[in-house]
């Protein structure tokens, strides 16, 4: 259907909200509370527009698209208005940037940035530091949550783990765990969903504190190391230090973003210490270091020794339900058509 | 995975057997939960009061090992209330008559008293599963891990065949992958009877096809040996070389001290791998592969979608990709099997695969496909046999009998013991372990108890036991909770120093050869007083 942003005719399909529509035509209205796998929310008021015909400033999160529709997400008002509700979140929490983890990263930020407020005009709020750093891999700050709800929703009706809520009234309304437990000592599984939406530096992966700047990272999609269900995922690498810092889950099937403990936070295996790096020979009962040459040498050498004395199916071959298809099709191809026997075999059964 | 993940959250009626989905696949258990929020009835059955229990309209709690009588036991009172899709069994399957006749043999009153389910549960999940519009089934190894495991898939087939829920979506039967690639591995063929795409090798056409690709004279045609039986004929030197890549043999076969001993009878063993495990010091060569995020390459998943993995890092040391070490041991036995780079050999194998033929890195670049996507121009499959149109022709019912597990409980052994996955690590651990963090939530094994057998033998969560089967024991904590039902316990192979693989009985079912994890006998005894575990450890088992 056909509706107008700002004066310029634009595609929308029917269904879509105005942020959705503004959104898909490259018009950015600010917003905190809407994702889209959590849905409209109505609750920050940042998304605020001027729609013809309907009285007073609409969340463009809520309303639904009609043909035609006269929609403002520029003027003056809206400005004021959103410039008025991202003061007060600014206002009201511990927003400090420059150390922030998510800075650059953070949708408060990208907000007042393009609303240019430098400064909240307001005295900051009373609000007390409150970190949670009992979680082994979730970090929580208070003070830079802005109640946008995004956390709660995820827990509750994304990945139904259901384990966050609004907890106090009024101005202690806070994100709580359970009957508000530690995170570390509530029934939360860690599967960072919660960090993966929140909106500002409120929720953060903890072991990536203090290990970079977003923007220094480069990133990789790839599929998830663990079980079976193959979780698309983004791997954030500092390339200087050749490690893979942080995991995000990417928002396409079969995953949908989500990811659990493992996926999220095992990433680290590959840098480890503990890696095998070098092939060994086993000498004298000791394994001992040495050159590729050497190792193929010998290895096909005892291969063929061994086979041209007693035949190709006293080989057997065991290919991995943890390596690459490409890695498990050149196993068979070698066990079938070098060596000459069909015992090649994996883990599917175990 | 006959339909595709995302569907299960569309479902009506979810049916759950031996898969302890929220530990095992996190994220599928997300999708299942999310159906039941939308008003889908999920019926979890298993033996263990695992975590998914709490978002399940039921909870059926058969005894370990019984799955054939119970499922046989709600078939008969499916076909007897009349809810079986006789339209379905006519146009769709090959030998309803087969089946009808066979379930004869379990009145919910005779399976009743084989599984321990009371009969008015199983004429209540009957009803259910009747009544519904579709259900989708859903297992793990939970199903396969016994000796019977084959039968145990065949009855659960049956049942989604009487259902006619088979080809329709948001229902059919589905695997859930156990490993990142263990799909992808069957499907290139690091199988004993098929080719990649599942040629038989015995079959003189596919043999001939894949001979001159692969530009050799002829190929063996006489399947290969399965795992156990690789293993089990190192001790009468019908296996001298064993050529490993990425399986911590020891700690995951069943019966390790056995394991051990197959491994060192060996005439040569060669290990590829990321870590240095319990397998490593029986090599005579070890071969450093690359790991996950060191090397460009697909996965195939559990819903039959072949995906991209990435080089992210530089591998460690001289670590290289497995094919490059096949490509230099071929060519030193006198064959280049021309592997020049991942996608070459994705090329390699694509053009002699059906279903896979359609699928190309350029087209997964950034969504994967599902197979079978047998053109450049198909968009893949969500799910198998649509509208009941199976893949063979029609479906097929194989008659099933129950047997019991092969090593019952006894006098001295009285304790049924099932094993399986954590949250919180994965397989023998050496990923999870290696990463930050992960042995601070979850750093040892425990043995759960149930409070009834744990009273029995004065031991409290906390206390150090040892537990002790025909074949060996473990010294480990024990941690009492209603998770298990009296008479099972229940531990993980995760950790080496604990492995539940010391206990296990190696006895496989006869077909797939896949080893009875599930069920083996074990005696317990308390050896210490033990502080009381942190709340990190018992999170698990949620309020």
């Amino acid at each position: 259907m056909k509706v107008f942003i700002n004066g310029k005719e634009c595609e929308a399909k029917q269904g879509q909200t105005v942020l959705q529509a503004a959104r898909d035509n490259g018009v950015y209205i600010p917003s905190l509370c809407y994702h889209p796998k959590t849905g409209p929310a109505g609750k920050c008021r940042v998304c605020v527009v001027e729609v013809e015909g309907m009285r007073g400033l609409q969340t463009s999160c809520t309303v639904p698209v009609k043909e035609n529709m006269k929609i403002t997400t520029n003027s003056e008002t809206v400005r004021k208005a959103q410039r008025l509700v991202v003061d007060l979140l600014l206002s009201s929490g511990k927003h400090d940037c420059l150390a922030c983890e998510q800075n650059g990263a953070c949708e408060l930020q990208d907000a007042a940035y393009m609303l240019g407020i430098e400064h909240p005009t307001f005295s900051l709020a009373d609000t007390k530091t409150d970190i949670d750093d009992s979680a082994e891999f979730v970090y929580r700050e208070h003070a830079k949550c802005i109640q946008c709800g995004r956390c709660i929703a995820g827990c509750n009706t994304t990945v139904v783990n259901e384990v966050l809520d609004f907890g106090m009234r009024g101005h202690d309304t806070k994100v709580i765990c359970d009957i508000d437990l530690p995170m570390g000592k509530s029934s939360c599984v860690q599967c960072g969903e919660c960090s993966q939406l929140c909106p500002t530096g409120s929720i953060i992966d903890k072991k990536t504190r203090g290990k970079g700047r977003h923007w220094q990272f480069k990133t990789v999609n790839t599929t998830c190391a663990y079980c079976g269900v193959g979780c698309q995922l983004t791997l954030h690498v500092d390339q200087a230090a050749n490690k893979i810092v942080q995991v995000t889950g990417r928002e396409v099937v079969p995953n949908d973003g989500m990811l659990c403990v493992k996926g999220r936070y095992a990433y680290e295996f590959p840098s480890s210490e503990n890696r095998l790096k070098y092939p060994m020979i086993k000498k004298n009962g000791e394994h001992v270091r040495v050159s590729w040459e050497e190792a193929l040498d010998y290895t096909a050498s005892r291969i063929k020794e061994i086979v041209e004395k007693n035949g190709p199916d006293v080989f057997s071959a065991f290919g991995s339900g943890r390596i690459t298809n490409e890695n498990n099709y050149a196993i068979q191809k070698f066990t079938r058509a070098v060596v000459g026997t069909n015992n090649v075999d994996h883990c599917a059964r175990t | 995975m006959t339909n595709s993940i995302q569907e299960l959250q569309d479902a009506k009626v979810i049916f759950v057997i031996g898969s302890d989905t929220t530990e095992a696949h996190p994220v599928i258990s997300y999708f299942m939960k999310r159906a039941v929020k939308r008003g889908a009835t999920l019926i979890v059955n298993d033996p263990r009061k695992i975590d998914l229990t709490k978002w399940a309209a039921l909870h059926v709690q058969h005894k370990v090992g019984t799955d054939i009588a119970y499922i046989n036991g709600l078939i008969n009172e499916i076909f007897k209330n009349g809810w079986a899709r006789e339209q379905y069994l006519k146009d769709c399957t090959e030998n309803p008559d087969a089946i009808r006749e066979a379930v004869k043999d379990y009145p919910v009153e005779k399976a009743s008293e084989i599984c321990g389910v009371p009969v008015e549960t199983m004429k209540k999940v009957a009803k259910i599963l009747g009544e519904a519009e579709s259900a989708s089934v859903c297992y793990t190894l939970g199903i396969t891990e016994h000796i019977c495991g084959t039968d145990n898939v065949k009855t659960l087939a049956n049942l989604q065949m009487v259902l006619g829920n088979i080809g329709k979506y948001a229902a059919g039967l589905n695997p859930l992958r156990g490993q990142n690639n263990v799909q992808g591995a069957c499907d290139m063929g690091a199988l004993p009877n098929v080719f990649h795409n599942y040629q038989p090798v015995d079959n003189p056409a596919a043999s001939e096809k894949m001979a001159k690709a692969w530009g050799v004279p002829s190929l063996p045609t006489k399947p290969g040996y399965k795992m156990p039986t690789m293993l089990r004929k190192a001790l009468d030197g019908g296996t001298k070389i064993l050529y490993c890549v990425g399986d911590n043999t020891v700690q995951t076969e069943p019966n390790m001290a056995h394991t051990i001993k197959e491994l060192q009878a060996l005439e040569f063993f060669v290990v590829c791998d990321i870590f240095p495990n319990l397998t490593t010091p029986y090599a005579d060569v070890i071969l450093p592969d690359t790991s996950w995020g060191e090397e460009d390459g697909t996965f195939t998943n559990s819903e039959r979608r072949v995906q991209r993995t990435r080089r992210a890092v530089n591998p460690p040391g001289e670590a290289r990709s497995h094919w490059w070490v096949m490509q230099e041991l071929a060519k030193r036995l006198g064959k280049d099997l021309g592997f020049t780079s991942g996608n070459a050999v994705w090329e390699d194998m694509r053009k002699t695969a059906t279903s896979y033929a359609g699928i190309t890195w350029d087209r997964i670049e950034n969504i994967g496909l599902q197979w079978p996507c047998p053109t450049l121009e198909h968009p893949g499959t969500a799910f198998l046999h649509r509208d009941g149109k199976f893949t063979r022709g029609k479906g097929l019912f194989s008659v099933t009998k129950w047997i019991p597990q092969a090593e019952p409980p006894d006098e001295e052994y009285p304790i049924v013991l099932s094993t399986g996955r954590r949250l919180w690590h994965y397989h023998s651990a050496t990923q999870t372990r290696n990463s930050e963090g992960f042995d601070n939530i979850f750093g040892e094994e425990l043995l759960e108890i149930s409070p009834v057998d744990a009273l029995k033998m004065d031991v409290k969560t906390g206390d150090l036991v040892k537990a002790t089967s025909r074949r060996g024991s473990i010294i480990l904590k024990a941690w009492v909770t209603e998770r298990s039902a009296p008479g099972v316990a229940w531990c993980s192979f995760h950790f080496a120093e604990s492995c539940g693989n010391v206990l296990t009985i190696d006895r496989f079912d006869t077909v797939t050869e896949t080893a009875e994890y599930k069920a083996c006998a074990i005696k317990i005894e308390k050896i210490g007083d033990g502080e009381p575990l942190g709340d990190g450890i018992l999170r698990q088992a949620r309020p």
